[in-house]
């Protein structure tokens, strides 16, 4: 028996073994109604046994819409998303893992866009930047990045954002030290470390 | 102007300016819908990706395309075979002049190899794989020469350079009679300092889009400090009227100096545009922003120091030897911070260069105050620690008066209260006098401070202000804001200048269809770009109050215009505050919708009026008035050393400046510890390393040149002192920019010698150079 | 990235199969370090074999000690319970490692096979004896200050294996399970899996072409339960190491009765250390123990002009690491 997180952390693991977060369950399904229907897991494992070669056509869910977009498959998520889908809010400050601006969440975990593939990313729960305000609405910790001037020029921010939600999301924002460190995946060049510290702290303060 | 703005002191009467507003733009960012350079999506975009030099030295004999080409969706190819001739280019000093480029050199234009990774050629492609891959597939041969790596390098030839920094810094300067004085000096301390190569690293790339939209009509999307020197560089190489070349910069992803020129990749993508007819947007990779926007040069200082037994300094002799291209005399000028923070009577300064296969280096953060007070801030710590002297109270005897450099006074000057306001917020009287001596654990614990010193920069701007009857106003100034705040601190100038709340205000930036206004660098948006905006202001209550005193209808009907001020938003005798009337009462009277002003924002003219007339002469330099015009401030830095492990971590930071006027204390603070964080980062861990042999960067990524993480960075404390300069400019602004980052790695390196009692004058201070200062034994 | 192309099988032989009839496929499982490797252009491959959905699960309490599938993440290894509890230098790897968001891409098996940041390496304009066998090695005499001090050889001096979890699996007595083409699995320990550079560093480890790492096992031991990895690096973090340490001891009435050490970074290969181990082995949990242990480990060090300090601060890593564990 596989014995992960403590499950007031994460939450219990479902039964397909894939994690899933908040973020999925709060994923819109106001957005899906008029997608194109989504290929389930299940169908996608058939869909994708043939070798995808050249361009071809490919079906990414993007903050609660299918998206579909023709592509190759060294195309990664980051590209796709800022140069498929004019969703430019996830950044390329590396393409290389390197410094954590492209941050999103898949399946509400955080990973670095630019080192995954947009083909392998499909049947999965995308969620980026531009998909965390609901309406109008601002996610809390957009909120406080304003109050607390958590960036300056506003680049890595999207990247802080998202590693943000998944750092309080985790449980590893309990302290200013842990906070440090488990958001020190992403590189800010003005600077804005005890801005950003203060304003994930604040919202996993508030969480608590 | 005769008076200090009028909302200066006014925050708690309800003025905007200097408060803690929220960043106007902040929605935009946390939203993800700031759109930067590479943002735009025209219709008919394709890529470019450049193919850089795998040698550093040498001559291309041959560039095969032929694989290149053929891959799928690969549109064009350019070389210096077949790329378009530009009407100018950098490569004559007339050319490099006219264009105000940073570099000498063109790559393409020719079939010389002058440094690693220089361009060889543009490869354009429908996607960005494909323009990616295809250029890896480009086959260049070459006839390779043994490169030159460096100053250190046993082939390079030294020189003396008449001029370094373009031509802005003597090569030598001398000041009474330093040498004599030294002789005659009980006192003489002598040390070298060196510096690694830095790279800015802003997290956006250097990025274009350009698009043609008529064969001699050009709109470029630029990743630049300044759209103005962006436009100008580009008509003079492009051979067209500037108002036929628009450069557009809504937001920026940093910049640090990288960006405060045109660089060799915007031209280029510009010239791809036209050649193909459609819009190109090339993004450097983060591997290419190590040669492409210039750098922080490799540099060594030598610094004597001159001193009475008491510690009154009696000669300073700098000498300063560094890295320079093939073509020009770059080097920071580092010796003009030393020439003027403390009062010694004797000064010399001399810079030696070599050159090397190396592109040219360029301002960065603090260009020159940066290492400059590396140097006379640690020398200033060893002259203390030599004679037993509490560091603030060796600075508190040398303090200068006035500028030792020049006589003049300053036009303000508050480092006495920076000093008292640090060490109390620090707690600066708990430090043991004694270096070696404070144990916490493993750790070693130490505390050091330094001097921050940075000029106002002359500058010019201008502004245009349109106010609506309605009681909204439109705002431009074609500035940039490279996160220091430029639209929300604007933003609270203008409010107040009006008298209206914020949101009523829109200012807009970043456009050279808009007024013109100086590069964001060197600390002068603030102070020229507010004080455009609030002269423009003035000309519209001027207007205004023409109209009012010629209308029957007016309460002010009649009265002289000098007679006439405005509060609020309301036109008002000065003598007799409840005579005048709303501005919209009057325009809309008038049938008036709207009524524009513009200002022009000087370095120099402040609201003393003696000084503005002679100062504000753009031509003139920045010693032109009769003051010297500077900020000041103190760092104070605790850190811990484990002197086994060599790691030296910063825990306790604490910034008091004085600027002149504040314009927004939430995003002032941010700047202050942004920039602290950024000297932090020189002062502990960055480093660029170039391959002795092959001239070329063994760690150019963000894994291998390390920039401080979060972990990296402890609660920081930073204040301001409240100063009112008449003399700088209309609003009293210094400007933050630069100043938050010199005499960081000082600081930093007195508090590893306090915890240590080992002086280590090699920046970066690495775990390597902590174990070999042999600590632990 | 040259243009390959992308499949994705469910079951081990459908992946091998692949590999064995096209030299030039990979595997692909988080893409950390693969994608890494096409993009600066130091690997090409014609298609990459999407793993994922292979049976490589399970973090999981055997009769004699631990199983980690191949497939699962760093971050969910270094957060079990278990492991945390009954691992703590592997779990303590795995989270001073690379960032959260690479740690929740990365996989086990993939981890093991990531590649130096030898500079010289990284960049295909240079020489590099590993990525162009016979073209030279200038890190001999060049920007060597993070490179390998022990099994380093004159064509090659990177430390190969940057990562940290080796260093902790290699002390830890791991085995890797491997299956190949043929369906055929085998078991190898970990220490024996790297191979040092001699005169061919392009051979990194005994894996076969196409086979497949299937499962890391690690056995229970006291040594395993009072463990810790420590890591020196030149910032605090989110960078790899100039040097690190994993060491697991069973201490009993102040005599040690056995010792696991192993040092990071400083080994052409994650670097188990039998030298350190046999003094530490029935000594006095003491300082003078440690300093000798340490003296022990760096005896055969071969440093180059920059990396000399690391003869120093691999000695001090070594001391602290077990100063820790024993004063805790």
């Amino acid at each position: 028996m596989s014995d992960n997180f403590p499950p007031d952390q994460r939450g219990p693991a479902p039964e397909d073994g894939t994690r899933r977060s908040f973020m999925k369950q709060a994923g819109g399904i106001l957005g899906l109604a008029l997608a194109p229907p989504f290929i389930s897991k299940a169908e996608r494992l058939t869909a994708l046994s043939r070798k995808v070669e050249g361009v071809s056509e490919m079906q990414l869910k993007v903050n609660g819409t299918v998206r579909t977009i023709r592509a190759e498959p060294r195309v990664t998520l980051l590209d796709a998303l800022r140069e498929h889908l004019d969703l430019t809010g996830s950044k390329k400050g590396c393409d290389l893992g390197q410094c954590g601006a492209c941050t999103v969440l898949i399946d509400g975990r955080r990973v670095n866009s630019c080192l995954t593939l947009a083909v392998m990313a499909q049947g999965k729960e995308v969620t980026t930047i531009e998909g965390l305000a609901k309406n109008d609405e601002l996610h809390p910790l957009q909120t406080a990045f304003i109050k607390h001037d958590g960036f300056q020029c506003g680049y890595c921010t999207s990247g802080q954002i998202m590693s943000g939600v998944a750092c309080i999301n985790e449980g590893h924002a309990s302290s200013d030290d842990q906070c440090r460190e488990w958001m020190s995946g992403n590189l800010c060049r003005c600077g804005a470390y005890p801005n950003i510290v203060a304003a994930v702290r604040e919202v996993a303060g508030n969480k608590s | 102007m005769d008076i200090e703005p009028t909302f200066f002191d006014s925050p708690g009467a309800g003025g905007i300016v200097g408060q803690p507003l929220d960043r106007v733009d902040g929605r935009d960012k946390v939203t993800g819908k700031a759109r930067y350079a590479a943002e735009f999506p025209l219709p008919g975009l394709v890529y470019g990706v450049l193919r850089t030099s795998e040698i550093a030295k040498g001559k291309i004999t041959r560039i095969d395309t032929a694989a290149a080409v053929k891959e799928p969706g690969v549109i064009a190819i350019f070389t210096h075979e077949n790329l378009p001739k530009l009407a100018k280019t950098p490569n004559t000093p007339e050319g490099k002049k006219a264009i105000g480029a940073p570099m000498g050199f063109l790559p393409l234009t020719g079939n010389e190899i002058h440094y690693a990774n220089q361009p060889v050629a543009v490869v354009v492609a429908d996607t960005f794989e494909r323009a990616t891959h295809a250029a890896s597939l480009v086959k260049v041969s070459y006839e390779q020469a043994q490169p030159i790596a460096s100053f250190l390098d046993p082939k390079a030839e030294i020189f003396d350079p008449q001029k370094v920094q373009d031509g802005k810094t003597d090569g030598h300067t001398r000041r009474g009679n330093p040498k004599s004085a030294l002789a005659a000096s009980p006192i003489q301390l002598k040390a070298t300092y060196t510096h690694a190569i830095n790279n800015h690293n802003p997290m956006e790339p250097g990025s274009t889009t350009a698009h043609w939209e008529a064969a001699d009509r050009v709109t470029v999307y630029e990743s630049t400090q300044g759209v103005t020197r962006t436009q100008q560089a580009l008509s003079e190489m492009l051979g067209l009227p500037r108002d036929q070349v628009r450069v557009i910069t809504k937001y920026i992803g940093g910049g640090f100096g990288c960006k405060g020129s045109c660089w060799p990749h915007t031209p280029l993508t510009v010239l791809a545009a036209k050649a193909i007819g459609r819009p190109v947007k090339l993004v450097l990779t983060r591997p290419q922003m190590f040669t492409s926007m210039g750098h922080r040069e490799d540099q060594t200082q030598t610094l004597t120091l001159g001193a009475t037994k008491e510690g009154k300094l009696t000669a300073l002799i700098h000498e300063k030897t560094s890295t320079t291209s093939p073509w020009d005399n770059y080097a920071e000028s580092n010796s003009k911070i030393i020439d003027l923070l403390y009062e010694c009577p004797n000064f010399e300064a001399t810079y030696q260069l070599a050159r090397a296969n190396v592109m040219t280096s360029t301002f960065m953060r603090a260009p020159g105050e940066a290492p400059g007070s590396f140097a006379i801030e640690c020398s200033m710590d060893d002259l203390a620690a030599q004679l037993g002297m509490d560091p603030i109270q060796l600075r508190l005897l040398n303090y200068a008066e006035k500028d030792p450099s020049t006589g003049k006074p300053w036009s303000s000057k508050s480092l006495k209260q920076c000093y008292a306001r640090g060490a109390e917020l620090f707690g600066w009287s708990k430090r043991n006098p004694k270096a070696g001596a404070t144990r916490d654990g493993k750790y070693l614990v130490g505390m050091g401070m330094a001097t921050a010193s940075y000029p106002v920069h002359n500058s010019q701007g201008t502004a245009r202000v349109r106010l609506y009857a309605d009681g909204h106003a439109v705002v431009q100034s074609g500035a940039t804001d490279l996160g220091t705040g430029t639209y929300t601190v604007m933003t609270q100038v203008a409010a107040d200048s009006l008298g209206l709340t914020v949101d009523k205000v829109r200012f807009e930036l970043g456009d050279t269809r808009l007024p013109t206004a100086p590069n964001s660098g060197g600390s002068v948006a603030a102070g020229t770009v507010s004080s455009s905006i609030y002269m423009a202001a003035q000309d519209v209550w001027q207007k205004l109050t023409k109209l009012a005193v010629q209308d029957k209808r007016s309460p002010l009907y009649r009265a002289k215009p000098e007679e006439v001020t405005n509060e609020k938003g309301r036109l008002i005798l000065k003598n007799d505050k409840s005579k005048g009337e709303d501005f919209a009462a009057l325009m809309k009277r008038l049938e008036l919708t709207d009524i524009e002003g513009t200002g022009n924002g000087k370095y120099g003219a402040g609201y003393e009026s003696g000084m503005a007339a002679s100062a504000a002469d753009s031509g003139h330099k920045d010693d032109a008035g009769q003051h010297s015009m500077h900020s000041f401030g103190t760092h104070f830095c605790e850190v811990r050393v484990d002197p086994e492990l060599g790691t030296v971590r910063v825990s306790r930071w604490v910034s008091v400046h004085a600027a002149g006027r504040i314009l927004n204390a939430k995003t002032a603070r941010s700047q202050i510890i942004g920039g602290s964080i950024f000297g932090i980062g020189s002062a502990l861990m960055e480093q660029t390393v170039r391959d002795d042999h092959f001239a070329r960067y063994t760690n150019a990524s963000l894994a291998d040149y390390h920039i401080p993480v979060n972990a990296d960075i402890p609660e920081m404390t930073v204040e301001f002192i409240d100063e009112h300069d008449p003399y700088i400019n209309a609003m009293g602004v210094k400007g933050i920019g630069e100043i938050s980052m010199v005499g960081v790695a000082a600081a930093v390196a007195n508090a590893v010698f306090h915890a240590t009692g080992k002086r280590i004058r090699s920046l970066p201070i690495t775990p390597e150079k902590v174990l070999n200062a042999g600590i632990a034994s | 990235m040259n243009n390959f192309a992308y499949q994705q099988v469910d079951k081990p032989k459908d992946a091998t199969a692949i590999l064995r009839d096209d030299k030039q496929a990979a595997f692909i499982a988080g893409g950390t370090t693969l994608l890494d490797l096409m993009k600066s252009n130091i690997e090409q491959h014609s298609q990459l074999v999407d793993i994922n959905l292979l049976p490589f699960k399970g973090i999981e309490q055997t009769s004699d000690g631990l199983r980690i599938g191949a497939l699962e993440r760093m971050s969910d290894v270094g957060e079990s319970r278990l492991i945390v509890e009954q691992y703590p230098a592997i779990s303590e790897s795995l989270l001073l490692a690379a960032s959260p968001q690479l740690r929740n891409m990365a996989s086990i098996g993939g981890n093991l096979l990531q590649r130096t940041r030898c500079g010289y390496f990284r960049d295909p304009a240079f020489p590099c004896n590993k990525r162009v066998p016979g073209s030279g090695c200038p890190a001999q005499t060049g920007d060597n200050h993070n490179l390998a001090i022990l099994g380093v050889s004159d064509s090659c001096i990177a430390n190969s294996n940057p990562g940290d979890l080796a260093v902790a699996l290699i002390a830890l007595d791991a085995v890797l399970t491997l299956e190949n083409a043929k369906g055929k699995q085998r078991r190898v320990p970990l220490n024996s899996f790297y191979l040092l550079p001699g005169k061919t560093p392009h051979k990194e480890n005994v894996l076969e072409p196409g086979e497949l790492i299937v499962a890391v096992t690690v056995p229970a031991a006291a040594h395993a339960r009072r463990s810790t990895y420590l890591k020196v690096r030149e910032r605090t973090s989110y960078a790899y190491a100039l040097a690190s340490a994993a060491v697991g001891l069973d201490v009993q009435g102040g005599t040690i009765r056995s010792a696991r050490v192993a040092l990071g970074s400083v080994g052409a290969q994650p670097w188990r250390s039998p030298e350190a181990e046999k003094v530490l082995t029935g000594a006095p949990a003491t300082e003078a123990t440690f300093r000798a242990a340490a003296a022990a480990a760096l005896r055969g060090a071969q440093p180059r002009e920059h990396n000399r300090y690391k003869v120093e601060l691999a000695q001090n890593t070594l001391v602290r690491a077990l100063t820790n564990l024993t004063s805790a």
